[in-house]
This record gives C-alpha cells, structure tokens and sequence, in this order.
C-alpha cells in the first residue's frame, strides 16, 4: 500500500493504481473520457489533467511544473495530487470547451441524454456557453459500423476506447481512426462491419451518444429505466447484468462490472437475447387437462355464469394448486420409485431445493434428475487472433461458454445432497421405468427434443412447469405456467462456483407466476417467498453451499466451495 | 399534525366588535340597495351574451394544444420526450422512431414522433409541456370551447394536433409564439387584442 495525498485527503492506495484509481479511493472525481480500467491507456482526451507533486521525507509538497494526465501518472508512496486548484479547473473546463466545439448539442433527440459523460462533466467541471462563433463541422451518420451499431460521427469525442476494445478485447480489429486533425473519425473497413459476438459492448464504452445501439435506439428515454441487478442466463459465465425495465417492458440489458464473474462486459447473445420473455407464445394460464378437471363440462367457458360483465377475479391458480398437490401424492403412493422430477439447469438454487425438498419430504425413494443440459459448439474465447483462433489460456480476456445455462452446478449440488448422486434425464429415459413425472423448464429455446418426448411418452401424471409450450406441455396433466429470469429472484452458480444472487425486474406475463412462488404455495409453505430467507435456509442444510448462509450475497456474489466442475454431460 | 397550541408565528385576529349602529344593521342594508338601484339605472350592460358573442381571449390563455410544422410543413417535434417528462399529469403519450432517412424529406432529421397523443380530458392546462419543449413544437392555443361526445374522442392523436395547427396558425390570435433563442411576438404587445375583460359584441368570431 502507498500513502497518497488526494486534495489534503490522505488514502491507502494500490502502488499499481494511476492517479484516477487513489482520487477515487479518496472520493474525489477525476473526469475522464479515454481511460477504461480494462483498456490499455491513450491519455488522448485530455480529461483528466491533474496537478502532481510529492511530499518529500521532510514533510515538503513539491508540486510539478506542469499538468499530468492522471490516468497515465502511477502513484508511489507520497505522491500528492491536486484536483481543486485553478489550473486544473480552468483545463478542465478548456478542454471540455475544445471537445464541445463541433458537438451538435443535440441531446433532445440523443439516446445517451441523460447517462453522458459530456453532459455530466460540463455541469460539473465546464462553462455553461462556447465561445465558437464560426459553424460547426458537420458529418454524416454511419448506420453501416455493424448490424446493431450506429454511428453519429458528430457527436464522437476520439477517445478510441471503441477501437481499443475490438483490438484488444475482442481481437476483431473492426473500428479504426480514419483521417487526421479535426477530420478524426471512427470507421469500418468498406464490407467489414463490427458484428463480432462481443461487438454491442462499444455502445457500453462509448461515453458520448456517437456509438449507439440500433436495437435500443429511440425505444426509451433512459431516465425513465429502471434498474435491477441480475444474472445473466444465457451461458455458465453467469454476466453480472443490469436489467433495464419500465412499466414491465425490458428495454435493454447492460453489464455490471464484476470482477469475480466476467470483469466488465457482456456477449451480444446474452445483451439482444432478452427478447423472448416478451414472446406471445409465453405459457400464460395455469391449465388442468380434461381428464382430471373436476367438472368440465357444468361451468361455462372461464367459469363465469352468462351475463355477469367480463371481469374474472377468481385465482386460476388455486384449483391446479391443490389439485396438483393431491395428485403428486397419490401419484408417489402408487409408484414412489416410479417418480421422477426433472429439475433443469435453468432453475435457480432456491427453487431446486424447494422441489427437491418437497418431493423428497413426501417419500425417500422418488428420484431427482437433472434435466437436459444445452451445449453449442465449444467455449468460445477472446481476443481473437489475426486469424481468427482463440488466444493462449494466460491471455483469455472473455468466454463465452458452451454450456448454455446458468446453474447447472447449483441444481447439481441440490441433486447430490437430496439424492447423492446427479442423475441424468437420459438414465431414466433409458430404464423406462418411470410412471409420473414433474417437469420444469425454463429455457429460451424449445429443449423438448424427439427422444425426450418419446422417453417421457404418457405417464400416469405429467406436471409441466415451464414458460414454453412444448409437446410436453401440450399433452400434460398439469400445466404451471412460470418466470423467466427477468421475473423471478434467486441465486446462480456459475462454471466456476460463483454464486450471484438475480434480482426480479418485472411482474409475470398473464396469470403466469414466479417458480419459487409456485413452488412455495405447492409445497404449503408458509410465508412468501423470499430468495434471502431461503439461501440462509439452504446454507445451514445443504453443507456443500454452507457459505450461501451469509444470505446477502452482494453484488459480486460469493464462491461457494464446490467440487471440480464435471464434464459436461452429453 | 394536530396541535391546539397557539404559536406566536400565528397570528390570531377576534372578529370586530358591533357597536350599536352596525347591530342595527340599517345602514349595511341601505348602502346594498343603493349599489344595486345604482347597477340598475346606470345604463350599462355587464352580462356576457354568450355563447353568441364570444369573449377575446388574451394571448396567454393556455388552451388546446396545437403541434407546430416547421417550414417544410413536417411535424416540428422531435421526439425529445422532454414535455412527457415535464407533464405533471401524464397525459402526453410519445412514440418515437427513426426518421423515414430515404424520403429526401426528412433527410436532416433523425428521430421524429411515430405518434403523439394528448389526452386533452386529463391534461391540466399548465402550460408546461411548451415550456419543456426544446424546439417550440408544443403550444397552447386560444381554444377554449373543448368539446366532445365520447372520451376517446378527446384523446387527440398527432394528426389532429396538426389541424389545430393549421387551424389556428393563420387566425390572428395564436401565431407562432416562440422561436428558437429569441422570444417571439407573443413577448411583444399584442396588436389584436388588449389585456382585461373584452368590451361586449366584440368576440372572436364577430
């Protein structure tokens, strides 16, 4: 640790910080535009000018001569900097003055507004007016940068932090300076688009409105967002995401720095991959086949008698609830062995664990099995080679895995403390010895392949818990319509043992519910749901998740003290 | 907050006290039947014949809203959400979208209204969408008479904001008020109409 002087405050500061880290120890801004913790520095922008100095052994401040960028200045012990003198205010508001010249001042119809670093650095370190008297440069807009990016050139500061993410993280190499002076722009080789899978973390980094997401562009003002921290579900990474919702729509899906999980960014798959929890096709009603209906055919359509106005406040929920309820027991009294709930890798660690305890509860020799695992391809690592071929192991900046789903260690540690053992869909597909099944789901895609559906074929009870319809669900006994990731809180273990607590950004479409809340009711709980309540709960039972018992997770999630990830299952 | 305590930054009047004169009441009554045998024989009139004489209405009346045109005669909102922001009432409704850049119309604009829908039976006449509005786009008009049979009729949508527009822009009473930096006639003494209640048989529309 190395003592620095940040404006009199005096802070404990990494020997390998630059000036703008130790100011930011001390609580004190330095603005910057081109400095990024995970980007190679530049110190092109000008932003963070500071005064530097050292105290010497004696007690004496011997200040620089000259302004330094403090993202390029290390610090030692006894490095004095100074952000509030008048040299450095006057630079700072010179330059902003500089950056704003040809700036087109367009923030009404800008999609940055209001989470811009321009605007935020002139309210605080700028003038409120320009000098300029001449007309500012105009430049046209470049839809053609990539298949989800925009370009409006004139609103560009150059800070290149673009250009130094697809060299360096990405390794693509798209984006390049063109021109010199005040001709400087951002471009793409003619036929060459930025459209690699890392390609929408340039609209992240951008700190102006230049680079823009053409997905999200003009959909929302972002002062009306709402934000909650979650997980991202798309891979075993398990991305520390921000959900950006308003009035339960979700507009966007942005990073969260962790460094414990995938550092700063996030893949496109996972960032634009949102879109299906908005698909009309989501299971929205709970459903009772006809056959175990008390009575069908007395009530008219919904239940309603004729004439009365088309408004049905009765829960939909409480008949399957209870008749499902009944039926599983008589379902494991008949055939205990013969049951099988198949938990997928989809579901969060309370969840598995509230079904698993459930059943369980109910009679030892039900079976648990893990539902099918989705894998694409290999894992797929960056930065890339000129080439294109993936970068030696020490030099891996970001994965996307081949395991699409976010938890399956997390169900796998439920299976082996209720079970002993992680049992596949397969084994018990292969036995054909099972009579009644409990399905969940969960996943984007259609996971009910051929052999899963001839496997499962029509037991004596099929409960299915998904967001989907698939032929399963299209044949079941019970259909329980659930959340999606966006809908539901819990916790998340990732490929290598994080685990990150997810929490809820919007309300269920229809009448369809929350796993946990399904699960709860299912197994008469009491109480409501409560993702903390319950990893306390699983924490002191479950001892290979004990350190789940701390309950608050924070936002970089804690490890949990798991075995030697498995190969996966095929 | 319930408290019977008198505090001293309260101040606490007691009605007048009626001396034998005012308990009579005579001279309050005879002092009322003077001003109104003074209305009666003045000779001037001080009821309002409307609805068929309709009253002038100052310049700064807050009325119907009208959408500006710019002078390519396209809808002069960009989609900037800044009086759905503003809107106290939340009656202003916005849906923005690229603009149509193939139409050589609209090829220096980027984002233009998709719709723009007002409800006018929930808005509050403050004022406070035109004063948001970064490129004068959104004004209140001097229309003051609104009607309509259904709710959903009140709803106006951008069209209709337009034809108040084009309606109103050439009436004499609602020009352009403001433009862009520079205050606009409406800040000027306003030639067509003078502050106060308008003298009778001088209405809007004759």
């Amino acid at each position: 640790m190395a003592k620095v002087i940040v404006n009199d405050i005096e802070v404990d500061a990494d020997p390998k910080d630059n000036c703008i880290l130790a100011a930011r120890k001390a609580g004190v801004e330095i603005p910057h535009y081109c400095w990024h913790e995970s980007l190679s520095v530049v110190a092109s922008c000008r932003m963070c000018l500071v005064e530097v100095g050292e105290r010497k052994p004696d007690g004496t401040i011997v200040m620089g001569p000259k302004l330094v960028p403090g993202c390029q200045t290390p610090i030692r012990e006894g490095t004095v900097i100074r952000t509030d003198t008048p040299k450095v205010k006057t630079t700072q508001a010179m330059t902003l003055e500089l950056l704003l010249l040809n700036h087109p001042l367009d923030c009404s119809i800008c999609d940055q507004a209001g989470e811009c670093y321009l605007q935020d650095y002139t309210y605080k370190f700028g003038n409120a007016h320009s000098r300029l008297d001449e007309p500012k440069i105009q430049r046209m807009d470049k839809y053609h940068i990539g298949e989800q990016i925009a370009l409006f050139t004139d609103r560009c500061v150059m800070c290149t932090r673009c250009v130094r993410f697809t060299r360096e993280i990405s390794g693509t190499a798209e984006l390049q300076v063109v021109a010199r002076g005040s001709h400087e722009e951002i471009d793409v080789f003619p036929e060459v688009p930025c459209d690699n899978k890392l390609a929408g973390n340039v609209v992240d980094l951008c700190p102006v409105g230049a680079l823009c997401s053409k997905d999200f562009l003009y959909k929302k003002r972002v002062w009306w967002l709402k934000h909650s921290d979650s997980v991202c579900t798309g891979c075993s990474t398990g991305c520390s995401i921000q959900v950006d919702q308003n009035e339960d729509k979700v507009y966007r899906l942005r990073p969260r720095e962790n460094p414990l999980a995938q550092g700063h960014f996030m893949c496109d798959e996972g960032r634009f991959g949102f879109k299906y929890i908005h698909d009309e096709r989501r299971l929205k009603l709970p459903r009772i086949s006809a056959a175990f209906s008390k009575a069908p055919s007395a009530k008219p359509p919904n239940g309603k008698p004729t004439g009365t106005a088309d408004l049905d406040f009765s829960d939909p929920w409480s008949e399957s609830m209870s008749m499902a309820r009944s039926k599983i027991k008589e379902a494991i009294k008949n055939d205990a062995h013969g049951f099988v709930a198949v938990l997928s890798p989809f579901m969060t660690v309370e969840e598995a664990y509230l079904l698993a305890g459930y059943l369980k509860e109910i009679d030892k020799r039900i079976r648990l099995v893990l539902g099918p695992v989705p894998v694409d391809g290999v894992d797929d690592q960056y930065p890339k080679g000129p080439k294109g071929q993936p970068p030696a192991q020490d030099k891996v900046k970001f994965t996307i895995r081949a395991e699409k789903c976010p938890n399956r260690l997390g169900v796998e540690a439920i299976l082996r403390h209720f079970e002993g053992q992680v049992r596949h869909l397969d084994d018990v597909i292969l036995k054909a010895d099972a009579t009644a099944f409990y399905v969940v789901g969960g996943c984007s895609q259609g996971w009910v392949t051929e052999s899963i559906d001839r496997g499962i074929g029509k037991p004596a009870l099929l409960i299915v818990q998904d967001i989907f319809p698939s032929p399963l669900s299209d044949r079941a006994d019970f259909v329980l319509p659930s959340a999606s990731f966006a809908e539901r809180d819990g916790t998340y273990v990732n490929y290598a043992g994080l685990a990150q607590a997810a929490h809820g950004a919007i309300r269920c479409p229809g009448d369809a519910r929350a796993d946990g809340r399904i699960l709860m009711e299912l197994s008469e709980r009491k109480g409501l749901f409560n993702a903390m309540a319950l990893r306390k709960e699983i924490g002191r039972t479950v001892p290979t998740l004990a350190t789940l018992s701390v309950g608050e997770l924070g936002d970089h999630g804690v490890k949990i003290a798991t075995t030697a990830p498995e190969p996966i299952h095929s | 907050m319930t408290t019977t305590k008198k505090t001293k930054t309260v101040k606490w009047g007691d009605e007048p006290k009626l001396g034998w004169v005012e308990a009579m009441y005579l001279p309050a009554i005879v002092s009322g039947v003077a001003t109104a045998l003074k209305h009666a024989f003045s000779g001037k009139t001080t009821t309002r014949q409307y609805p068929e004489v309709e009253p002038t209405i100052p310049p700064n009346y807050r009325g119907v809203h009208r959408l500006n045109r710019d002078e390519a005669g396209r809808v002069k909102c960009v989609a900037c959400y800044m009086c759905q922001t503003a809107c106290p009432a939340n009656c202003i409704e916005i849906i923005a979208a690229p603009a149509p850049k193939d139409d050589p119309k609209w090829k220096d604009r980027d984002k233009y209204p998709e719709t723009f829908t007002i409800d006018e039976l929930r808005c509050i006449y403050c004022g406070m969408c035109e004063e948001a509005c970064p490129v004068d786009a959104i004004e209140l008009t001097s229309i003051y008479d609104l009607t309509g049979l259904t709710r959903q009729e009140m709803i106006y949508d951008k069209e209709k904001l337009l034809s108040v527009y084009d309606q109103t822009v050439n009436s004499g009473n609602d020009p352009i008020r403001t433009n862009r930096g520079a205050l606009g006639p409406a800040s000027l003494e306003a030639p067509t109409a003078k502050q106060g209640p308008p003298p009778p048989g001088q209405g809007r529309h004759g």
